[in-house]
């Protein structure tokens, strides 16, 4: 994780959209500059960041099932519960459940979870909408190749 | 079993906090009961899960934008439903 760059996801471990489900490895930093404000002598993951993480796995699941058709903005977060702290070198896995692929919209049930205890889970849902330039999908696809989502996933499927 | 209308405005009236009296078949639910387009996606969620389908809500927004249809077409309450009733009678054909 890079967390001043909002690089939530290190590595796509489970990427199944027939199954509708995505897990991802998210290793928390030793050292980042969000630590400096929270909190000083006390460093913690934000709560708002391991949202933005959930968000994140979701986001892949929805892209991976678009084929990468169209973008999901995040516009819902429900009852985010976030049940325990997550501190610097911290292992986290990052779950996504698509429950809903609508019109325009997707809903997902996501999750963090570290040494087999959950740490946090929501209800997400996102505005689905094309990309609005081929710079963001440009680097959408980048970041994919990064974390390793798989290349049959790119493109649309052939018929 | 309820009517489509009955389940549509229940939904509404929970979804976006309004009193269930003031949902009529006339009523457009944009402009006359000010859902927004964040609640409308809610309220789109919880239509496309109580009756198993999927309205086509990209669709209906082109064909508005594009002149093919009036929003009175897809959001007046009478319309919004006799929508639903096509979309779960092709779902069951």
């Amino acid at each position: 994780m890079q967390l001043e760059y909002f690089q939530m996801v290190d590595r796509i471990t489970l990427l199944d959209p027939d199954a509708r489900i995505a897990r991802a490895d998210c290793l928390v930093p030793d050292a980042s500059p969000v630590f400096e404000g929270h909190f000083p002598g006390y460093p913690l993951l934000p709560g708002v960041l391991m949202i933005e993480t959930m968000a994140q796995i979701g986001g892949w699941l929805v892209l991976a099932t678009l084929r990468f058709a169209s973008m999901p903005f995040l516009i819902h977060v429900k009852e985010a519960k976030m049940r325990s702290v997550v501190l610097p070198g911290q292992k986290l896995e990052a779950e996504a459940r698509l429950i809903h692929d609508g019109s325009g919209f997707a809903v997902v049930e996501a999750s963090i979870t570290s040494g087999g205890k959950k740490v946090a889970d929501t209800e997400i849902r996102y505005r689905v909408v094309p990309f609005p330039n081929e710079t963001l999908r440009g680097q959408m696809l980048e970041t994919a190749r990064r974390i390793a989502v798989p290349e049959a996933f790119f493109h649309a499927q052939q018929p | 079993m309820a009517s489509t209308f009955e389940t549509v405005a229940g939904i509404i009236a929970e979804t976006c906090d309004l009193e269930r009296d003031t949902i009529t078949p006339e009523s457009h639910a944009i402009n006359d009961l000010g859902i927004d387009s964040l609640d409308f996606l809610d309220v789109a969620f919880a239509i496309d899960k109580s009756f198993g389908i999927k309205m086509p809500l990209e669709q209906w927004t082109q064909d508005v934008n594009e002149g093919r249809a009036t929003s009175d077409d897809y959001f007046v309450m009478k319309n919004l439903c006799a929508a639903i009733d096509k979309l779960v009678a092709a779902k069951t054909a």
